[in-house]
């Protein structure tokens, strides 16, 4: 497959972008300045990131269309008040997570914002659940840029009047140089913030008044050890089709409507996994010692046994210190259990620690 | 003193009587981003050629730093394992890796020179 660009890819390059190649995209994974101090700009000032590689897709239809999508999303779509969003994920019929995503009610429908590496087989996995009615598409033609960091509401407030007015997980239309944005107030950074989704033609404009306004731009190894602080999943390391939410620890994320009435795939096994306990779970693991746990990295119990494996690891700049996420056997995943990480051949003493790494700053 | 040499695993090596100081080039530190822990051998440690000597982790990735020689390790420099982003501002000066006793002199003359390591670089960029 060709490697795609996005509609920014040249502006990028003006800004020193280096690029690596993702999800079958030319994204910039750093900017000039580099990743520590991209990351560092974003929790105290802003930064906007281009994350147009991800997918929109957008489904039309009535309350059938809902009907279909609750079969594999386990949110309370139903009672999802129009131009708000939720977190949640399709699920395979074993409970395993397809895909997670940000789904939000539309007057038409619903929107959904797709991992770029996933968005492909996702619409094949939610077309089996359509009808004829049911109207679906992409908006390639829309960027999509998130603007994160304290500072975000009060830039954006001086470029689209009214948007610091919405609520953290909700968004509305907002027009900028004569083009309707959808702009919703989410991220996944840990901090305050707006994702626009804008007509490739209009991207550039938004982006050199950001600029203007002190905003700089953040690249994907930035989003990578921000989201770790901020203990958020990634798909395709903490989240796969052999992991459900519970394991996960995203319980949180299936609506409890749903978990008393069921009837969407994996339920049973889900239901299962809650009731009894998953063998493993996601935990938060903060290294004791000056070394990196990185993917795939595995995890012992102080006597010796082999409970867990790694599934992202850097550096966090914020907490000055290497953090970790990953699967360990769930007797071991309570909160201050010391545990060894095997980093080239040696163990180096850790502890399975509170997630989120770094506190969140979200306007609720 | 003589001529600092370089290899195309990114390190420099300058000889100095029997010891050399290694570290690693502005245009590693460049590949790696910001570096976030360094580790240095202990001093006594025999290293082959091309055998691993250091480690350095950027918020990227970790990388094995090698010797360009083989010999005895002198000291390695604990300054930089205090401060790991003196790397990135400094890498072929302050924040050398370590220093080594060289077995055999020969093996630095077949290092690459500083015009040569550049057009090394220049056509492997990555």
């Amino acid at each position: 497959m060709e490697t795609q660009k996005t509609a920014l890819y040249d502006y990028h390059k003006t800004l020193g972008a280096k690029f690596v190649s993702f999800a079958g995209y030319e994204m910039p994974i750093q900017y000039k300045e580099g990743i520590i101090k991209e990351h560092l700009f974003t929790r105290t000032n802003a930064g906007f990131f281009d994350v147009s590689h991800m997918g929109q897709f957008f489904l039309e239809g009535d309350l059938t269309l809902t009907e279909a999508l609750e079969k594999l999303i386990p949110a309370d779509l139903k009672s999802l008040k129009l131009h708000h969003s939720k977190y949640s994920f399709l699920l395979n019929q074993d409970g395993g997570i397809i895909d997670d995503l940000i789904i939000t009610k539309t007057p038409e429908g619903f929107s959904i914002i797709l991992n770029a590496a996933c968005k492909e087989n996702d619409v094949k996995e939610i077309s089996k659940f359509l009808s004829k009615e049911h109207k679906s598409y992409f908006k390639n033609d829309y960027s999509l840029i998130a603007l994160q960091g304290p500072k975000s509401a009060q830039v954006l407030e001086k470029i689209i009047n009214g948007v610091s007015k919405l609520k953290f997980m909700t968004g509305d239309n907002f027009i900028f140089n004569d083009s309707n944005l959808f702009i919703t107030r989410s991220g996944y950074t840990g901090e305050d913030g707006f994702e626009i989704s804008i007509p490739n033609n209009k991207v550039v404009k938004l982006v050199d008044l950001l600029i203007l306004n002190k905003v700089e731009p953040v690249g994907l190894g930035a989003r990578d050890t921000l989201r770790l602080e901020a203990g958020l999943c990634l798909y395709g390391h903490e989240l796969n089709e052999k992991i459900n939410p519970i394991e996960a620890n995203l319980n949180w994320a299936i609506a409890k409507k749903r978990k008393n009435e069921g009837g969407f795939n994996g339920w049973e096994k889900i239901k299962k996994s809650i009731q009894h306990g998953s063998e493993k779970t996601r935990v938060g693991i903060l290294s004791l010692e000056k070394i990196i746990a990185r993917e795939k990295t595995k995890i012992f119990s102080n006597d010796g046994q082999e409970i867990g494996l790694v599934t992202s690891g850097t550096f966090g700049p914020s907490v000055k210190a290497p953090v970790a996420m990953g699967y360990i056997n769930s007797k071991y995943s309570k909160i201050g259990t010391k545990v060894k990480l095997e980093v080239r051949g040696k163990k180096y003493g850790a502890e399975i620690t509170q997630l989120p790494f770094y506190k969140k700053n979200y306007i609720k | 003193m003589s001529e600092k040499k370089f290899s195309k695993k990114h390190e420099w090596i300058l000889l100095n009587g029997d010891v050399a100081t290694v570290g690693i080039t502005k245009h590693a530190t460049e590949l790696l981003g910001d570096i976030v822990f360094v580790e240095v051998p202990e001093q006594g440690k025999q290293v082959e050629r091309d055998g691993q000597a250091a480690v350095v982790e950027s918020t990227k990735a970790a990388s094995d730093v090698y010797s360009p020689v083989s010999g005895e390790i002198i000291e390695g420099n604990k300054n930089i394992v205090e401060d790991p982003s003196s790397v990135n501002s400094d890498p072929e000066g302050d924040s050398w890796f370590f220093k080594i006793k060289v077995k055999d002199k020969a093996e630095i003359e077949t290092l690459m020179s500083k015009n040569e390591y550049d057009k090394f670089i220049e056509e492997n960029p990555s």
